[in-house]
């Protein structure tokens, strides 16, 4: 898997930890160095932007660190991440994006190379599992040398999908040497300003790396060409499945940034038009255009010779090339949407009929969700929740909704995505004394990426009176049927309640209970 | 160049991505190229879930497979199956279990689906799951519809196939690689 294949090669480039918050679909990176390799410091942290700041803290102290993430996880990251290019690194850092176009798994398919040309540092975006697993040693080479963070954007095609990788010999990690220049890590304007000058100083270096990578290359047509096709990426796969030795085609494989320009232009000047194949939205497209001038005939999303939003395929851009695919058969008439749903015997299905029974009591009642498989009660039967935006939302827009006047305003949250992003969100209710209602849906994992530990566990009654919730206004109950009136009165007595109630439901995910209890036999068994 | 592009279909928790681990360490083994795409999260929750295969004696650029171009489905649900007609190419191929999963309320008319199924050419759809329970296996239907694709593989025999079966399932004991086993022989029958 191409998520597998960027571990090894983490852990072969000699890395001492990896930071992490479970994301589809980069969770099977630490998922995998978890497994593999005791000896780096793998444990999953509370979001992206604590992970960030740590692999940050291993990089000042001379070690290499990997931060992996999902492309909005870059949204919390974000602070540390731009800034760490400010300050530079000491060992080696590399960030690892996994953007989801199409969204398969999340909430937009916002383009993480977006943020690595805002950071102004290399980024690197391997076309195949191989060059995931090699560009690993190399971007950990790059961020030493250059002494910045170097981004890695894989998309799901890539992270989710499998293919034979060779390996290489392993680094060994580096050796503790905290010993830094001081006034680069206080960004004190002064500081930074002098560091600033310096990251922009380096923008030459960073392109003529991109200028000599050995994963920018042309190949195809030599000479003068028809069509140039710049292929970023995983693109680059789709543009050759569609060729074949005689088209008279030049293709420009583009996996790292900032883009070599020279061998843009080059490629322009001798082929009649340019068509741009990228995943995600027209980052490079935008860029050639500003290369090669309005009059140079210039294909790609935004001319819809591509489409623009959703992945790439090799269908899609088949048809940019001039490629008709036959298709023999018609779709089936016989088929519908099979929606995923929650588990049978999932603790979260208990607390969405319990709110469902309340709620219809308060013909007003709004609940705002958050992000988690309960985010799956916004679809039939339940049909609960009237909103879902980002991590923790679920709270501070309830708050929001109540300060405007909505009543009751309720919150549902999992236990993971509180720690992650609610617990914040939570003081500014309680300082405020919001007249809302939390529901804390504990199911003790992070259950949504396949069950990963999650911060808070029993430690959630403690975060909550910490943060100020009054004791009397906090619950814990077991979301099972025979509880439901106990559970329904609760919620009934706490809407009334005009202030910051927190109940927490809890009951350990369905999956994760099965898959010990299969543990455990299996283990008799033996 | 000797190829086989494969779309294994079926609903979350009904373990087609094993039938692509058995089918990909015999790739492993033999040195065939190998791409396998799936899709993880959210669909997994009793959705719809997919997996493009794909195996070839050469390079294989492309992570999915083009529309038209499929060789073969591999379903562990008709209806699922049906999804996927129009990545057939001419001589495609249809392998799937016969019994509904219905874990929705508006699932299609099951006679008009059968129907519409079996008028395609090329299609072997069998209860796989009824067959797996009456031979003691009943956690094995998905090995069952293998060994039933096991003959149109190609680039990959049968004995291949046993052997990646006991390479997978070996850490699970002796009495799972038998069962396996069995369950592949009798799907690899009942196809003949």
């Amino acid at each position: 898997m191409g998520d597998e294949a960027i571990a090894l090669g983490a852990i072969d480039a000699g890395i001492s930890g990896v930071y992490a918050y479970p994301g589809t679909p980069s969770t099977e990176i630490t998922e995998f160095i978890q497994t593999h390799a005791p000896e780096v410091r793998s444990r999953w942290c509370t979001n992206e932007k604590t992970a960030m700041e740590a692999a940050l803290g291993m990089s000042y102290a001379g070690k290499r660190a990997l931060v992996c993430m999902k492309h909005v996880g870059m949204n919390v990251a974000a602070d540390a991440f731009v800034n760490s290019a400010i300050t530079g690194v000491n060992g080696g850092l590399v960030v690892l994006a996994a953007d989801d176009p199409s969204m398969h798994s999340s909430q937009n398919e916002q383009d993480s190379r977006f943020y690595g040309r805002f950071a102004m540092i290399p980024i690197l975006e391997p076309s195949s599992q191989q060059e995931a697993y090699d560009m690993m040693t190399y971007a950990f080479t790059l961020s030493e040398q250059l002494k910045v963070p170097v981004l890695m954007r894989v998309v799901t095609r890539l992270a989710h999908s499998r293919a034979g990788v060779e390996a290489q010999a392993p680094v060994a990690q580096n050796m503790l040497n905290p010993e830094t220049e001081r006034t680069h890590w206080v960004l004190l304007p002064a500081n930074a300003r002098r560091q600033y000058a310096s990251l922009v100083a380096k923008q030459p270096s960073f392109v003529a790396s991109s200028e000599s990578s050995p994963y920018n290359k042309c190949v195809g047509a030599e000479g003068r060409a028809k069509l140039g096709v710049v292929a970023c990426g995983i693109a680059y796969n789709y543009v050759m499945e569609n060729l074949s030795e005689d088209d008279d085609v030049a293709v420009l494989k583009v996996s790292q940034y900032p883009l070599p320009e020279a061998q843009i232009k080059a490629l322009a000047a001798r082929c009649e038009e340019l068509l741009v194949a990228e995943d995600g939205q027209p980052l490079v497209e935008e860029l050639v255009a500003g290369m090669v001038g309005a009059d140079y005939p210039l294909r790609g999303r935004l001319t819809g010779d591509l489409p623009r939003m959703g992945e790439l395929t090799p269908d899609n851009v088949g048809v940019a090339l001039g490629r008709v695919s036959e298709q023999p058969y018609a779709a089936a008439q016989n088929v519908v949407a099979r929606p995923p749903a929650l588990c049978q015997g999932c603790g979260h299905r208990d607390v969405y009929n319990a709110l469902n029974q309340v709620a219809a009591e308060y013909p007003n009642a709004r609940i705002f969700g958050d992000i988690g498989c309960y985010t799956l009660g916004a679809l039939p039967p339940f049909r609960a929740i009237d909103s879902c935006v980002d991590m923790g939302a679920s709270i501070t827009m309830a708050k929001g909704a109540a300060d405007a006047g909505v009543y009751p305003a309720i919150a549902v949250i999992g236990d993971s995505t509180f720690t992650h992003s609610g617990m914040t969100g939570l003081l500014d209710a309680v300082n405020d004394k919001a007249n809302i209602t939390v529901v804390i849906s504990d199911n003790l994992t992070t259950a949504m990426t396949g069950g990963q530990d999650s911060a808070g566990t029993s430690k959630f009654e403690a975060i909550c009176l910490g943060l100020g919730v009054e004791p009397e206004h906090l619950h814990v109950v077991v979301p099972i049927a025979k509880n439901m009136e106990e559970i329904t009165n609760i919620i009934r007595q706490e809407i009334e309640y005009r202030g910051v109630s927190v109940i927490i439901p809890r009951r350990e995910c369905i999956q994760t209970l099965n898959r010990k209890l299969r543990q455990k036999r299996a283990a008799k068994n033996e | 160049m000797n190829k086989i592009d494969i779309i294994l279909a079926g609903v979350g928790g009904q373990g087609i991505l094993t039938i692509a681990t058995i089918i990909g360490d015999a790739a492993a083994t033999v040195g065939l190229y190998l791409k396998q795409a799936e899709v993880h999260g959210m669909s997994q929750r009793g959705g719809d879930v997919q997996s493009n295969l794909r195996l070839s004696t050469e390079p294989i650029y492309s992570d999915l497979i083009r529309e038209g171009q499929a060789d073969m489905i591999i379903s562990m649900e008709p209806m699922e199956a049906l999804r996927y007609v129009a990545c057939l190419n001419s001589k495609g191929k249809i392998i799937t279990s016969s019994t509904p999963f219905k874990n929705i309320p508006n699932y299609p008319d099951e006679q008009a689906l059968m129907q519409e199924l079996q008028s395609l050419p090329n299609v072997t759809a069998l209860p796989i799951e009824d067959m797996a329970k009456d031979g003691g296996f009943a956690k094995s239907a998905n090995v069952v519809l293998l060994g039933m694709a096991a003959r149109y593989l190609g680039v990959l025999t049968a004995d291949q196939l046993r052997q990646s079966i006991a390479n997978v399932f070996k850490s699970k004991g002796e009495a799972v690689v038998e069962a396996n086993l069995q369950a592949f022989e009798l799907g690899v029958k009942a196809a003949e």
